[in-house]
């Protein structure tokens, strides 16, 4: 159960949420901070060459870092400002970032976010961070009624 | 007339560049080339070349024009492109011009765009711009990605159909997955795909004699009939039942059932026929309560026995609930195999619409409907 996909395969679009935090815990789970500079580095690099290599294979929609601080932001009635809290210096569930993918099936969209969680962290190594696969509402077909 | 008479050319263009000796990619590219220089050059002359060409006249001859020019681009970039002494060779000996291109180069380049090495999606990029000549923006715009990332996915279907030969036979039901996909997209953009996937499949239904490429294109204008009446003025979607029908196009539904009444006299079903014959029952009721169930739960039948895909058994359920009396009692959709192996017998009508009418061993025969008629027939 879960994804109401035929078994016919198109285009559709994902979102990737690289939560920092909120997420289980990755394997290798050295806070960034305790990072060195060259390894925040080649982290950085690993997620521009991936949007590289996604822009190359024709599927690389929209990807951005976030900064960690966040308020939340809400109506608040007819003729009265928003009601906002915070900012806070870091969310509890923090997002660091998203890419929004356009691929050609679920299973692609899997392949990718799990080399995405490979990116290197402390040592060098692939932190292996939980990415959130989050598939766009496409439109509704114009042929079923 | 328009830019998608000029982009009707296209097809053709491109299909003599490739007979001359031009790689596909590199003539896709010369051909769009040519599109734009046409697209800056032609505007104010573009009613006059239309004309022209609707008198056959060969002296504004605007598919030559197109070669010219392509054939043009293709070798100025030939000539830049230094490490390619093979087609330096072209260059000298230019070779006059080809034989009129024919229907079935269009084919071929339909099979080419569609081939099976390539995606579904890169298959789609593909055939809207090398069939359909819309612009690498464009495309990227109607499916809301970057610019660079479409010209990406369309480079590298290029390349993945390099070295498919134009002359090897093709597979039609590819082409229809494909142009089926384009249609579905809608029109969310500059672009309207939907228009632009009708126009594909008529162009494609000219050049081949196929029930299915019929099927499709009768399907597509049936639903795009219903076009104006299924999105309300604040953008969402208005079921079927509660349509405006007197805004549905009389003029499409009419075409559309012509066109299947003709794929279905062929007695070579397939499931954009099957498709088409449950959007025409329902083009055809005048009022939602007047929808012939009973008929449509028919089509549906032989849909899931064509497809069985999952969404075809969930509205076949919708439409068992939706035909009452009889059918009340059949199973519902889950696990639902066609209790009673049904055999179909055209029979023609004294208003030529499509009716079956099926007999089921061991089932109780059903009444005799009225078939139905085409809603312009009546108005």
């Amino acid at each position: 159960m879960g994804r109401t996909r035929t078994e016919e395969n198109t285009m559709a679009k994902y979102l990737l949420l690289k939560h920092y935090r909120g997420a289980p815990d990755p394997v290798n789970n050295v806070p960034m901070d305790r990072w060195t500079p060259e390894e925040v580095s080649a982290h950085m690099q690993y997620m521009r060459d991936f949007a590289t290599r996604l822009e190359a294979t024709g599927e690389f929609v929209d990807g951005q870092a976030l900064a960690p601080e966040g308020t939340f932001v809400r109506y608040d009635g007819e003729g009265r400002p928003p009601v906002t809290d915070g900012p806070f210096a870091e969310t509890k569930d923090l997002i660091a970032g998203w890419m929004v993918i356009d691929v050609d099936s679920y299973e692609r969209a899997v392949e990718l976010a799990g080399e995405l969680s490979a990116a290197p962290g402390a040592g060098g190594k692939p932190i292996h961070e939980w990415l959130e696969l989050r598939p766009f509402y496409g439109t509704a077909p114009t042929i079923t009624e | 007339m328009d830019e998608a008479l000029l982009r009707s050319l296209i097809p053709g263009v491109l299909a003599v560049l490739v007979r001359r000796g031009a790689d596909f990619a590199a003539a896709e590219d010369a051909v769009q080339d040519a599109l734009v220089e046409a697209v800056r050059v032609w505007p104010a002359a573009l009613p006059e070349l239309s004309a022209a060409l609707e008198r056959g006249d060969p002296v504004r001859d605007p598919k030559g024009w197109l070669v010219t020019v392509a054939w043009r681009k293709f070798l100025d970039a030939t000539r830049s492109d230094t490490a390619r002494r093979r087609r330096e060779d072209l260059v000298e000996e230019e070779p006059a011009p080809g034989p009129a291109p024919s229907a079935d180069d269009t084919l071929q380049l339909y099979f080419l765009c569609a081939h099976p090495s390539l995606t579904p999606s890169s298959a789609v990029a593909l055939t809207l711009r090398a069939v359909g000549g819309l612009t690498t923006r464009q495309i990227a715009q109607a499916y809301l990605v970057p610019e660079a990332t479409m010209a990406q996915r369309i480079s590298r279907a290029k390349r993945t159909v390099s070295g498919v030969r134009l002359d090897s036979p093709g597979d039609v039901a590819t082409v229809l997955r494909v142009l089926y996909l384009v249609f579905n997209e809608g029109y969310s953009g500059d672009v309207d795909l939907a228009a632009e996937a009708i126009r594909l499949t008529r162009q494609l239904a000219a050049a081949i004699d196929h029930p299915e490429v019929a099927g499709l294109l009768a399907l597509m204008l049936l639903h795009h009939a219903r076009r104006a009446a299924r999105i309300a003025p604040d953008g969402s979607l208005v079921p079927l039942a509660e349509q405006d029908r007197g805004r549905w196009d009389t003029g499409a539904i009419a075409e559309g059932v012509e066109i299947l009444q003709a794929a279905l006299a062929r007695d070579r079903l397939g499931e954009f026929q099957a498709q088409a014959a449950i959007a025409a029952l329902h083009a055809d009721a005048p009022t939602a309560e007047e929808t012939d169930w009973v008929q449509i739960v028919e089509w549906y039948d032989e849909l899931a026995r064509l497809t069985d895909s999952p969404v075809v058994r969930l509205n076949r359920a919708v439409a068992v609930g939706e035909a009452d009396g009889p059918r009340a009692a059949w199973p519902s959709s889950r696990g639902w195999t066609p209790p009673c192996p049904a055999t179909r017998r055209w029979r023609r009508t004294s208003t030529n619409a499509p009716a079956i009418r099926r007999r089921r061993r061991g089932c109780t025969p059903r009444p005799r409907r009225r078939p139905p008629t085409p809603s312009n027939a009546t108005t």
